[in-house]
Order: structure tokens, then C-alpha cells, then sequence
């Protein structure tokens, strides 16, 4: 286990050390010490290597990340995990706005509560969220899928384009154009596999399925009052 | 007997036959107008300002003799590669998708003969054009569409956008006749669909946000290529202000007359500040920052001429960027397919429902038959033509003001002709002292 300890070492340094870890590197093991919601931690990594972060976040960490697999031991600021490409990011707290926006790939993991807007403009990433989440979330979601254990807020789902939504909860209210579906043999399928690979005590029988009614994939007078 | 005299028909100057079209349009579609380009009405705009050239107070440059540098480099603040251009004049960001691959190529080429960089835009970066741009910005929008670290290592800058001229406040539009299945797998969307992009970024909100979001893109890119943040001309003297705090190397201020790929026409008419108006209280805002130089501010929307290169550079700008005169020159709008124009209902010069992808030219395209009449070699010599012409010109005007680098071009070079402009640009009234507005 290497590590690198944040009252010690400035943010650059911490973070050029990990980015400049590659495939062939055999230290494959690092912690980082005293984060105390330092921003831009962890950011843009590109290799296989695991690394914990022993305490909480500040905005964007795991930012654009790549096959790395990163654990929050605490929570996670705005935007945690913004961007990914694969990989795995866990948070064993709670995460704030904008968890895992934009992602084209990899499992984003919150142990805890996300906040408004998780998964906005999603275009590939998986999320499961053990706890709730706020409103808004997969806002304009184009790929991937956002699990949620527990209950979700306000206009879920709103201008979604083909993500999957799968809560266990309740909804408060559904955004424009996203609807309940059917849950098919594949999509309880791809649910198990997610909740086992994301931890999660659940069974995918217990979940509903959201995702768009398409009704505003092309510009119609009779839509003007969902924009 | 004699008729009596008639009244003549007279049109209404309020409902012009134009307005009346566009009411019935209104009334028999229920959508409003979507089209491509910038304001088309007239605002008062540097063909309002002249400069006044050498007297017997001012030494003029010899004409090929003397040397008048045109150099520039963007973005030192904070970036340990800046982008050093041997023009003061850049390609604006077009996106693949409102362009063809072909033509993003022939911007590629062109930029890179004249030596100067050009821009990606919404939809990710091709590697036409990174292959073909010596120097390339990677822009950073609300979409992210295509968005990914990979490329923005091999960027030479990054253009995070916050608005556009034509559109401040606005999104995205590409209609689905665009999303050709190559678009539609760069964005992660379904094919064919009517597509917007989004107004504000997903994960910052406000400066102090943008903030932190500049410093998550240097930590990635390692602090070595330089960050831009593009606004429309909205409120520049506060906008450039808190992007220079929030810790910009460059600010790029967008005109109302700027392009745009498909918007709203109510919204291109109707809203955000012409470029005149937006450069002085832009400066003023990095000379009050201390930052004025530190900070390079490149200034677009309607610039066609070295006289336009020359008269944003004396009101202060460091550069300018060009979107619709890089397409004329590459052959957008061309008489010779007036009759394809015609055919669309339209004429050579008018022609601006790039949004339906049916472009004689070739460019705002993505259908193959029609991105291949644009062959991207000759294109790209055109480009590079004309990027000439502008500097040579701009070179011409700067020498009679005896000037032996255009940055050295001020305010001072400046009078204006309508009381307007010389309000807006704050130079005097031709012929007078009178700078309206300025109280001594
Ligand atoms: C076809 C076209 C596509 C454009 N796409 C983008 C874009 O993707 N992102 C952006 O910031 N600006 C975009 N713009 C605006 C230009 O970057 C630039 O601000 C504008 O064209 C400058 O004004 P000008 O056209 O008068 O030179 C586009 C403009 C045009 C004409």
C-alpha cells in the first residue's frame, strides 16, 4: 500500500502521482490521507489501480475517471465522479448535487444519499444509489442506468432520452416525458447484476422501471407546454 | 370623366410584408423560426468607426518595408504551454454535426497553413480535425457530448463555453435530418431525433462553481495548456470580470451578430449585445483586474475584414475568432449553386436553414453526396487566402497608424460616425471630442 497524505502533500502532487500510474505499474494499492474536502481529488486517473481516500470530499472528485476504482470513506461533494469513463467509484457516505453527471461509463456506488440531480445528462454510466436521492435526477439522461434503493424527489427523470431508471422507493413526481415501463425479463437481469456488483441488499423483483415516452423527440406544437 | 385620384397601396413600415410572412408561417406551423448565422438586422457595428491614420503627429510604417508583427500568444496566466499564433485572428468553434467531417478538415487545414488555431464545438472533437489543426481548443459545453479525458490531453486549449453571441442563455438545437448515425454515436443518442443541447452546464452553477470546475480541468490536464471560457455579449464588463477571477487565461466575448448553427430566430434577433458595445466594459473589467494583457481577451460575431481585425484590436482585443466568414471563404452561400438555392427557396447569400442538413455547398451537412462536393484541400487554400487577406489588411491599417505590432492599435486610432458607436466603442464623435457618455 502506498500512501499520500494531503496535509503533507499539495493536491498537484497527489494528483500527478496518480495520474502518472499506467497499466505495467505494480503499485496497484494507494490511500490518500486528510483529504478534508479537498476539490478535484483523484481526478483523471487511467489505470487499473485502486485507491481509498480516507475521508470526505470536496466538488468533483473521480472527476473524468478511468479504470481506476476509488472509495470515499465519507461523503462525496458536487459532481463526484463527473465524466467517467469506466472504473468504479464508491462512496461509503453521502453524495451531493450532481453525483456521477455526465458519465459515459463505469459504476458509480453511494452508500449513503444522493442529492438533487444525480445522474444529470448520463450518457453511459451505471448508478446505484443505496439510500434516496433528491430531485431532477437523470435529468436529460441519455445512456446507462440509475438504480435507487430508496426514494427519489421531485421530476425524475425530466427530457430523458434511453437511460433506465430502476426505483425501489417511491417517486414523488415524474419529469416531462418520463414514464413508467414495463420491467422485462432482461431488465431484472441487468438489475441483479447491478445490485450484486454494487453491494446492494436487494432483490430486483422489488423495483419499477422508468425511462422516456419518446413524445418529445421531435419539436410538435402539441409538446410546446413540456418544454 | 377623369378616374379619381387613389390612394397608392402602402405597406405598413410595422407589418412589412417580411412580418406578415413570418405570421402566417406562425400561424399555419405552431413552431417558431429556427435557422442558422447571426443577427441579420443592422446594429451599430465597426463599419461605424474609421480609423484617422498618421498626421504630423503620428509616423506612419513603411508599407512593405518596415515590419508590423502579428503575433500573439493566448493563455500564459496559468499554463505552462500557452497557444502562440502567428495571426491574431482564430477559427470560432463550429460543431461537427451543424458541419461535415470534410469541412471541419478544411478549417483544420486552413488554420494550420495560416498559423493559427481552430476550435471543436458541441459534439465532440473528429480526428479530421485534430489530425489537420496544428492547434487545437477543445470546447467544454453544458452537452459534454463526447466529452472525455483522452481528448482533452491532446487539446491544445480548452474553451469551457458559458454562452455564445447569438444565444446568450440559449442551448443547443441540431434537428434530426443531422443526426447521422456517426453524430448520433458521438453524442449517445438515438438517430434521427431533434436534439437539444443543454443551457447550463450540468455540474457548476455561478462563478465560485467555475472556479473549482477550472481547477478539476488543470488538475487533469496537469496545469499545461491554457483555459478559456467563452460568454455572449451579455454583461461584459461583469462577465469577464468573474471569469478572470474564477481564473480564465482567456475570456472570449461572442457578439449578438455571431453565428450560430440552428437557434431560434427570435432568440438571434432579440437578445445580447452587439460586438461594439461589448469590448470596451470587457477591458475596463481586466483593466480594474490588474489582469488587462495577463488575461487575453479574444473578441467575435461579424468580423470580415482586417478593418474589423483592426478596429477590435484597437478598442482592446488581444485576437478575434471567425465562424460564417470561415465558411464563406470556404464556400458557403456560393452564387454558383444559385440554382440549388433557388430550388430550396432561397438565393445565394441568404441562405440559412442549415438546421435541415440540405446544403448545396456541403458544409452545414451529413449527407455524404452533398459533404463530398466540398473537397477539403481546396476549401482549406481558400481559408488560408482569405486569412491572409485579413492580416495583410489589418497590417495596412495598423502601419498608417504607425504601428509596429497590430497589438499597439488603441482606442486613440479611433473616431467614430455615429453618435451610437462612439458611444459604444467610447471613441470620439468624427470631428469632434465629443466621446458621448464621458464626463470630464
Ligand atoms: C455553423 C456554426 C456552428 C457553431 N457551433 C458552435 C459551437 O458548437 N459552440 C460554440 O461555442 N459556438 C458555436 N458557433 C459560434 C461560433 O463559435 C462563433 O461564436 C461565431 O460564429 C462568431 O461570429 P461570426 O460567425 O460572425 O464570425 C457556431 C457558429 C456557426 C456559424
Amino acid at each position: 500500500m502506498s500512501t499520500l497524505d494531503l496535509a503533507e502533500t499539495s493536491l498537484r502532487d497527489v494528483n500527478a502521482a496518480l495520474q502518472s500510474l499506467n497499466g505495467t505499474t505494480n503499485q496497484t494499492a494507494w490511500e490518500v490521507l486528510n483529504p478534508r474536502g479537498a476539490h478535484a481529488l483523484a481526478v483523471g486517473l487511467d489505470a487499473p489501480v485502486e485507491v481509498r481516500v480516507k475521508g470526505s470530499t470536496g466538488y468533483y472528485c473521480a472527476g473524468m475517471n478511468a479504470e481506476a476504482t476509488i472509495h470515499v470513506e465519507g461523503s462525496a461533494g458536487p459532481g463526484v465522479a463527473e465524466n467517467m469513463m469506466s472504473g468504479t467509484v464508491v462512496i461509503e457516505g453521502d453524495a451531493s448535487q450532481y453525483a456521477g453527471a455526465t458519465g459515459h461509463g463505469g459504476l458509480l456506488v453511494v452508500k449513503g444519499n444522493a442529492s438533487s440531480r444525480c445522474g444529470i445528462s448520463m450518457k453511459g454510466i451505471d448508478i446505484v444509489v443505496h439510500g434516496n436521492i433528491g430531485h431532477m435526477a437523470a435529468f436529460m439522461a441519455q445512456k446507462g442506468n440509475l438504480v435507487v434503493l430508496g426514494d427519489t424527489g421531485e421530476a425524475l427523470g425530466d427530457s430523458i432520452y434511453e437511460a433506465r431508471l430502476f426505483v425501489r422507493g417511491s417517486v414523488k413526481s415524474l419529469g416531462a416525458d418520463c414514464i413508467e415501463k414495463e420491467m422485462r425479463p432482461e431488465h431484472l437481469e441487468l438489475l441483479a447484476g447491478l445490485l450484486e456488483r454494487a453491494g446492494a441488499d436487494a432483490t430486483p423483483e422489488e423495483f419499477r422501471r422508468y425511462g422516456s415516452a419518446r413524445q418529445l423527440y421531435h419539436f410538435h406544437v402539441d409538446n410546446a407546454g413540456a418544454y | 370623366m377623369k378616374d379619381t385620384p387613389k390612394t397608392l397601396p402602402r405597406y405598413s413600415a410595422t407589418f412589412t410584408p417580411e412580418v406578415n410572412a413570418e405570421i402566417r408561417r406562425a400561424a399555419a406551423t405552431g413552431i417558431y423560426d429556427i435557422r442558422g448565422g447571426g443577427a441579420k438586422r443592422r446594429v451599430p457595428h465597426f463599419d461605424d468607426l474609421l480609423f484617422l491614420g498618421a498626421s504630423m503627429s503620428r509616423y506612419p510604417l513603411e508599407g512593405y518595408r518596415e515590419t508590423c508583427s502579428t503575433s500573439v500568444t493566448l493563455g500564459a496566466r496559468f499554463a505552462k504551454t500557452p497557444v502562440e499564433l502567428a495571426i491574431p485572428v482564430t477559427i470560432a468553434g463550429m460543431s461537427f454535426g451543424a458541419l461535415s467531417g470534410q469541412a471541419k478538415e478544411a478549417l483544420g487545414r486552413g488554420a494550420t497553413l495560416a498559423g493559427t488555431s481552430t476550435t471543436t464545438g458541441d459534439g465532440g472533437m473528429t480526428e479530421e480535425e485534430r489530425g489537420h489543426s496544428a492547434k487545437l481548443v477543445y470546447q467544454y459545453l453544458p452537452s459534454r457530448y463526447g466529452m472525455n479525458p483522452r481528448d482533452l490531453r491532446r487539446a491544445d486549449a480548452i474553451e469551457i463555453v458559458v454562452g455564445q453571441g447569438a444565444k446568450p442563455g440559449g442551448g443547443g438545437m441540431l434537428l434530426g435530418q443531422k443526426i447521422s448515425e456517426r453524430v448520433a454515436g458521438m453524442r449517445d443518442l438515438p438517430q434521427g431525433i431533434d436534439q437539444r443541447s443543454a443551457c447550463r452546464h450540468p455540474d457548476w452553477t455561478g462563478p465560485d462553481d467555475l472556479e473549482i470546475k477550472i481547477l478539476e480541468l488543470r488538475e487533469i490536464t496537469g496545469w499545461q495548456i491554457p483555459i478559456y471560457v467563452k460568454v455572449g455579449a451579455a454583461r461584459p464588463y461583469y462577465d469577464t470580470a468573474l471569469a478572470a477571477k474564477a481564473g480564465a487565461d482567456v475570456v472570449v466575448i461572442d457578439g449578438m451578430q455571431g453565428g450560430t448553427a440552428a437557434t431560434q430566430d427570435v432568440f438571434i434577433e432579440h437578445v445580447g449585445l452587439p460586438t461594439l458595445a461589448a469590448i470596451r466594459p470587457a477591458v475596463e473589467a481586466l483593466e480594474d483586474l490588474g489582469l488587462r494583457r495577463e488575461v487575453q481577451l479574444v473578441v467575435s460575431g461579424g468580423i470580415r475584414s482586417g478593418a474589423d481585425v483592426a478596429k477590435a484590436i484597437a478598442l482592446g482585443a488581444d485576437a478575434v475568432s471567425i465562424g460564417t466568414a470561415a465558411l464563406v471563404a470556404l464556400g458557403d452561400n456560393d452564387p454558383a449553386w444559385e440554382a440549388e438555392y433557388q430550388a430550396l427557396g432561397t438565393t445565394a447569400g441568404a441562405y440559412d436553414d442549415w438546421h435541415e442538413g440540405r446544403d448545396p455547398a456541403g458544409i452545414t451537412t451529413q449527407d455524404p453526396d452533398l459533404a463530398a462536393r466540398l473537397d477539403p484541400v481546396a476549401a482549406a487554400r481558400r481559408l488560408y487566402n482569405y486569412l491572409s487577406v485579413l492580416t495583410l489588411e489589418t497590417q495596412t491599417i495598423a502601419r498608417a497608424c504607425g504601428k509596429s505590432h497590430v497589438r499597439n492599435l488603441e482606442p486613440e486610432d479611433l473616431c467614430a460616425l455615429t453618435v451610437e458607436a462612439a458611444a459604444m466603442a467610447r471613441v470620439p464623435l468624427a470631428g469632434t471630442s465629443w466621446v458621448p457618455g464621458q464626463v470630464f
